[in-house]
């Protein structure tokens, strides 16, 4: 469906992009999380044909992004973080105009999809808030009829309400067997949402897989309360903290196996562990910068 | 891949057209208005062939020129009067008008995110920048028809078929180049100002080549885009050449706006940035000093334009000297009896000119504060604790110093080209004092901006209307002998045209008394009013 295979993207003498190789299947909801100024939108923006990739191929239903543009956005829907419309016209023209563009006759179920956004489009959009120029972009991407879609932070002005039909409305779309790319600095939907997750820092991709997959490689948090003091476990925990009565740690997941053999001897009377969270995972990967592998 | 490229010019064309259909229709109107009312105006003012000869006379001497540009001034029917007078500073007029049209559909599109929106439809890479050159296609077929047909229905006897025609060809000529200026200009700047500010840039700067190479060589003048306009030689010689030369010339920028808009990413300019300073000077806390230091590449650019103009102007005082010694004729129609040079009797009309010109970057600066509130920059900077007094005192005093430095310069420009080209030249200080006189009048337009941005800021492009109506009356004021009020509406007509007139203080006090009383009230409605955003 989607698939970049090592992009590089120079802006002047400044890398943006190095090696980025992404691949999105049919019916997948993907997440795309990585710090500001990471290379995201910059990613976005090559796949949608308005930059040149300075080397690498990317492909979208098997054509190329940057030549092939126009066949493609043919089935393509994009909402950017930041949506900037013709303040004399109506959120409703908008709509329409597009859907025009896109070369069909009507938005689709426009009405509808207004409603479920709450959205007023008598309003121009000079008037609009954020949060309501941000609606305007996603009733014109669901009434699209497309079979991709690409968000870039595309609830980044959005209420928790309407944050949570963003949310039912893009599973919706899965359910149908479309595909979405979706980058966003708001973890919980992402992890909520998405099958399977990047995550790119400086640049470059330095995770991917499902959100299992990368859990198995971070650490889980365990809390530990047992009979006899415990020790010895310098060796596997990353972080050790005392609490009353017991011990919290965070092990390796690979490592989870050996850990508690270990925890075994001393007589457990309490054992929790919880996954990491996407955030544990983010940031476990923020953190690293400068500081190499920790 | 071509028709990929292209694909939904057209919708894009009409959506273009449907967005303008008001803005673009008041352009037309009021230009083919203002183009059609002159020739009868002429009719009546000037009757018979000599009165008619006798204004050419006046009329041949390099400031009129320079000015206004070459006229078939030996057989100056109605037709050739309206052609000399009128078509020049039509065409420069049109020109903004495309200029400001077709950044509002390019780059300012760009600027803002529009386009990507766009883009990501689809919608062929090239289809906008086509649609907005097919936009001025438009325009420029509906400006030569209506002034070409709008002439010719006046039924005068030398508005002729032809020659109005070639005159409306010649406008919509110049929209065309302009329009191309425009296209490629937004490939090379990467904001909207900046696609203003270049394409604004050439169609001064072909104006101001034209006026000197006019003087002095005037198959030079082939080589500025205004120059075709007077080479036309409407409703006299009636030369189409100059139309196919601007035809030729539209269709290579454009060819050039596509080629680098195709070869460029979006939101990226052609021209290089340089990298800022990572942390403000401490001397940015002020806002005053933020003020300027937004607007410091505007003040640099404008004030190097304003001493060409200076000195443009300047060089053109040394042929005046050379021409008045050899022209008896003009020696009747200036007083004889005054103690002043010939050229010095000129002077002042060059200087409101020039004076003219040195008010719009600070009316501009005015319009900044307007255009950073609008965009909501304002915000952060009010959040912090600064009042807006402050905000507002700190635009109303950097005006007030661009405006006294614009006419520093544009005075020493013309000081230094004088200086080198006359025999006879002007000691600096009369030059200095006689165009600083100006300065109340620039200080009343901008106490009229302050105060709408007081009070009603979105009347405030009214105030381009106002300097745009004083050039008018002072322009064709002694051709249509206008009545005084009509003179005397503008600020301009106050100011004593020193060294002819005595320097006088009163209207000069007067005047920026009046403008200090507006730009006050201003002060005070900007507290209370609701901020744009
Ligand atoms: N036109 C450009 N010219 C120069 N540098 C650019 C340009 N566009 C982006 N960059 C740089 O490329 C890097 C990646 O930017 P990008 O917008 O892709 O980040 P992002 O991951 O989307 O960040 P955010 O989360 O803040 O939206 C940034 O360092 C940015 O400054
Ligand atoms: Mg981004």
């Amino acid at each position: 469906m989607l698939k970049t295979e090592h992009i590089t993207k120079t802006f002047g003498s400044f890398q943006a992009l190095q090696d980025v190789s992404l691949e999105v299947n049919e019916g997948e909801i993907f997440g795309f999380i990585g710090p500001n100024g990471s290379g995201k939108s910059t990613t976005i923006r090559i796949l949608l044909g308005v930059l040149q990739a300075t080397s690498g191929r990317a492909e979208i239903f098997g054509k190329d992004v940057w030549k092939d543009a126009v066949e493609i956005h043919k089935h393509l829907a994009y909402v950017p973080g930041d949506v900037h419309l013709w303040p004399n016209l109506t959120g409703g023209e908008v709509i329409d105009l597009f859907a025009r563009l896109r070369g069909h006759k009507k938005p689709v179920d426009k009405d509808k999809w207004l409603e479920r956004f709450d959205l007023d489009p008598t309003k121009k959009c000079r008037t609009y808030s954020k949060g309501n120029r941000q609606k305007v972009a996603l009733v014109s991407a669901f009434t699209s009829q497309a079979d991709l879609f690409i968000l870039d932070e595309p609830t980044s002005g959005l209420d928790p309400l309407m944050e949570r039909v963003f949310q039912e409305s893009i599973r919706e779309l899965s359910r149908e067997g479309k595909s979405v790319l979706l980058s966003s600095h708001i973890l919980s939907e992402v992890e909520k949402l998405c099958d399977r997750v990047a995550i790119i820092r400086e640049g470059a991709i330095i995770e991917t897989g499902s959100l299992e997959e990368l859990r198995h490689l971070t650490r889980t948090q365990l809390l530990v309360e047992a009979k006899q003091p415990v020790t010895g476990l310098e060796a596997w925990a990353h972080e050790l903290e005392e609490t009353d009565g017991g011990l919290r740690i965070q092990v390796d997941t690979e490592q989870l196996d050996e850990v508690v053999r270990h925890l075994a001897g001393f007589g457990i009377t309490k054992l929790e562990s919880a996954p990491p969270t996407l955030e544990d995972l983010f940031m476990h990967h923020y953190e690293r910068r400068g500081g190499g592998a920790s | 891949m071509k028709e990929q490229a292209s694909r939904h010019t057209l919708e894009l064309l009409r959506f273009y057209l449907r967005l303008d259909r008001i803005r673009l229709g008041i352009w037309l109107v009021a230009l083919t208005f203002f183009t059609v009312i002159v020739p009868p105006a002429f009719l009546g003012l000037y009757e018979s062939d000599q009165e008619r000869q006798l204004m050419a006379e006046t009329m041949e001497n390099p400031a009129m020129t320079a000015m206004v540009g070459t006229g078939a001034l030996d057989d100056y029917t109605i037709g050739a009067m309206t052609a000399h007078q009128m078509l020049l500073m039509t065409a420069v007029v049109a020109g903004v008008m495309i200029i400001l049209l077709v950044t509002r559909h390019t780059r300012t599109d760009e600027e803002d995110g529009r386009t990507e929106l766009i883009r990501a439809l689809p919608v062929g890479r090239r289809a906008g920048v086509q649609a907005a050159l097919l936009y001025t296609i438009i325009t420029a077929v509906l400006l030569a028809l209506f002034t070409g047909f709008g002439l010719y229905a006046l039924q005068i006897d030398t508005l002729d078929f032809e020659g109005s025609l070639l005159y409306g060809a010649a406008l919509g000529g110049t929209v065309l180049v302009f329009g191309g200026v425009t296209a490629a200009a937004a490939q090379l700047a990467d904001t909207g100002r900046g696609t203003i500010g270049l394409s604004i840039t050439v169609l001064l700067g072909a104006y101001v080549f034209r006026g000197v190479t006019d003087v002095t060589n005037e198959t030079l003048s082939w080589l500025s885009p205004l120059g075709w306009v007077s080479k036309t030689d409407a409703y006299s010689s009636n030369a189409w050449l100059p139309i196919l030369v601007m035809i030729a010339a539209a269709l290579a920028l454009a060819v050039a706006a596509g080629i680098l808009q195709e070869r460029r990413d979006l939101g990226g300019g052609l021209l290089p940035h340089r990298a800022g300073k990572a942390n403000a000077a401490s001397y940015l806390a002020h806002p005053a000093a933020l003020v300027f230091r937004l607007q410091r590449t505007a003040l640099i650019t404008w004030g190097v334009g304003m001493f060409v103009l200076g000195v443009s102007y300047g060089s053109v005082l040394g042929d005046m000297e050379a021409f008045i010694e050899g022209n008896e004729m003009m020696a009747a129609v200036l007083d004889p009896t005054s103690d002043l040079s010939m050229t010095e009797q000129y002077l002042p009309m060059l200087i409101v000119v020039m004076s003219m010109m040195a008010a719009i970057p600070p009316i501009i600066a005015i319009n900044r504060m307007r255009g950073e509130e609008q965009k909501g920059r304002l915000d952060p900077i009010l959040a912090r604790p600064v009042s807006r007094e402050t905000v507002f005192g700190s635009y109303a005093g950097y005006a007030v110093l661009n405006m006294l430095l614009m006419l520093t310069v544009v005075g020493s420009g013309l000081f230094a080209a004088a200086a080198a080209s006359m025999d006879d030249a002007f000691p600096f200080t009369m030059i200095w004092q006689a165009v600083l006189a100006y300065g109340a009048a620039t200080a009343l337009l901008l106490g009229l901006s302050l105060f709408l941005q007081g009070f009603f800021p979105r009347l405030l492009p009214l105030v381009w209307g106002y300097l745009l109506y004083s050039f008018v009356v002072v322009y064709l004021g002694s051709l249509f002998q206008f009545p005084e009020w009509v003179m005397n509406l503008s600020p301009f007509a106050h100011v004593p045209d020193y060294p002819v007139e005595e320097m006088a203080f009163l209207p000069i006090l007067l005047l920026s008394g009046l403008a200090l009383l507006l730009g006050g009230a201003g002060w005070a409605g900007f507290r209370k009013r609701d901020l744009e955003g």
